[in-house]
């Protein structure tokens, strides 16, 4: 049977871990929020972009627009970027994008394709590395290390259209975490070049408007300046979400801990008490059988 | 006819203003141009400087822009700033050390494409400050 001195260091350090759990989760609320509300602030913007870039998208015609817009015409190379955090201990936040992302560049590869791959975040490229170490091109780390900023989004968005504009690959898709809830998120797979456009929507969409813009100085110039930001806030957001989803990630994972380390405790504070009471019998009947054998 | 026009001015972080004005006067890269309510639908990139908005005759509000688009239709006029800072909120000394610390990389600079970014920065930044002027 251990001695309760055993008992006793193995509780307090049970207790310790639970006072780091329990901090850290404290952290990743704080953060959880922040991120949040900087997820909410960004919104309108996307939408703004969106809705304009519907109104143009539906009168240049995929063939002859940019090739942001339209593609390359070949899918024959495929940037695959990964956005996952540099830090550890969020649940399953890293994996989860990382099995989506495995899966995909998995059948890419079976079809024949050539696959690149971009990682944003250090986690991500660990775990990438053990099956793909050949593909990954690069590694863009220390995203948003204090506080995601739009010039962090434009410097991954700047990299990618550089890598576009040499004729590197020709499809870019892009995965991160969706945030829906403090325990739930989604790994989500966005394609970001050529820039999906729903055609079925669109035709509707300026119809209902009922309006003709003019264009200043003229439409592919437009075109050709707004596509290029409209990834950068695509990235943006996609960030963005998955900061929040980290931190929510962290957050749970967190409080699971804390309550398992609360639970250990209890389990091991029982063992203790019950050795104690054993040796005390044990002493106890040691006297009395004692006295009795006089 | 409504005789105001619902302006809104985003910035990727954050919407700063969102509200019923009766004139805005936005600087396209081709040139201002100011709107009023029924103002024929346009799209216009929008070149650094200071987004105007005039209420009873008076301008009442100074915004600079770093460039971006502007969407105009008869109701709405939707600016997308790149970067976007009140010019009361602007402060003189710090653009005046960056516009020099730009200028020296841009002494420094080699290659044509790096010349070029920077040039645009420093355009940027001049813009800014004589908006605060």
């Amino acid at each position: 049977m251990p001695s309760l001195k055993t008992f006793r260091v193995r509780i307090a350090s049970v207790k310790s871990t639970q006072k780091i759990t329990s901090a850290m989760k404290m952290v990743a609320a704080a953060k959880f929020r922040r991120a949040q509300e900087q997820a909410v602030a960004a919104r309108p913007y996307a939408e703004r972009m969106s809705r304009m870039l519907g109104s143009l998208a539906g009168g240049a015609t995929s063939s002859d627009g940019p090739t942001l817009l339209g593609g390359t015409g070949a899918d024959k190379v495929h940037l695959v970027i990964v956005a996952t955090s540099d830090r550890g201990l969020c649940g399953a936040f890293n994996s989860s994008i990382v099995r989506a992302a495995r899966g995909f560049i998995r059948q890419l590869l079976t079809e024949g394709k050539t696959v690149k791959i971009l990682c944003v975040g250090r986690k991500g490229r660990d775990q990438l590395r053990r099956d793909f170490a050949k593909n990954i091109t690069e590694t863009i780390d220390e995203v948003g290390k204090k506080r995601l900023s739009f010039a962090d989004a434009q410097r991954v968005a700047d990299r990618i259209l550089a890598l576009f504009a040499a004729g590197e690959f020709d499809v870019a898709t892009l995965f991160y975490n969706r945030f829906k809830s403090a325990i739930s998120q989604i790994p989500t797979k966005q394609q970001l070049i050529p820039f999906p456009v729903e055609v079925g929507a669109e035709p509707a969409a300026a119809n209902e408007s009922g309006a003709i813009y003019e264009f200043e100085p003229d439409e592919g110039d437009i075109l050709s300046e707004l596509l290029p930001r409209n990834l950068a806030i695509q990235v943006y957001r996609a960030l963005l979400e998955n900061s929040a989803s980290e931190q929510g990630a962290r957050m749970s994972a967190m409080d699971n801990a804390t309550r398992n380390a609360g639970d250990m405790i209890k389990r091991l504070t029982l063992q203790y008490n019950r050795t104690r009471q054993a040796t005390i019998t044990k002493e106890l009947i040691e006297i009395i059988s004692g006295a009795e054998a006089i | 006819m409504a005789d105001k026009v619902q302006f809104e001015l985003v910035s990727p972080e954050r919407l700063l203003v969102s509200r019923a004005v009766e004139m805005v006067v936005v600087p396209g890269s081709e040139g201002d141009f100011g709107v009023l309510p029924d103002h024929a639908p346009m799209i216009s990139t929008v070149r650094p400087g200071t987004i105007e908005i005039h209420e009873g005759g008076q301008v009442v509000e100074q915004i600079f822009v770093a460039g971006g688009f502007a969407e105009v239709t008869g109701e709405r006029c939707t600016v997308l700033a790149d970067e976007a800072t009140p010019v009361k909120e602007i402060d003189k000394g710090a653009v005046q050390s960056q516009l020099d610390a730009v200028r020296t990389e841009m002494a420094a600079a080699n290659d044509d494409a790096a010349r070029e970014k920077l040039a645009a920065r420093v355009e940027v930044l001049e813009a800014k400050l004589a908006a605060a002027a």
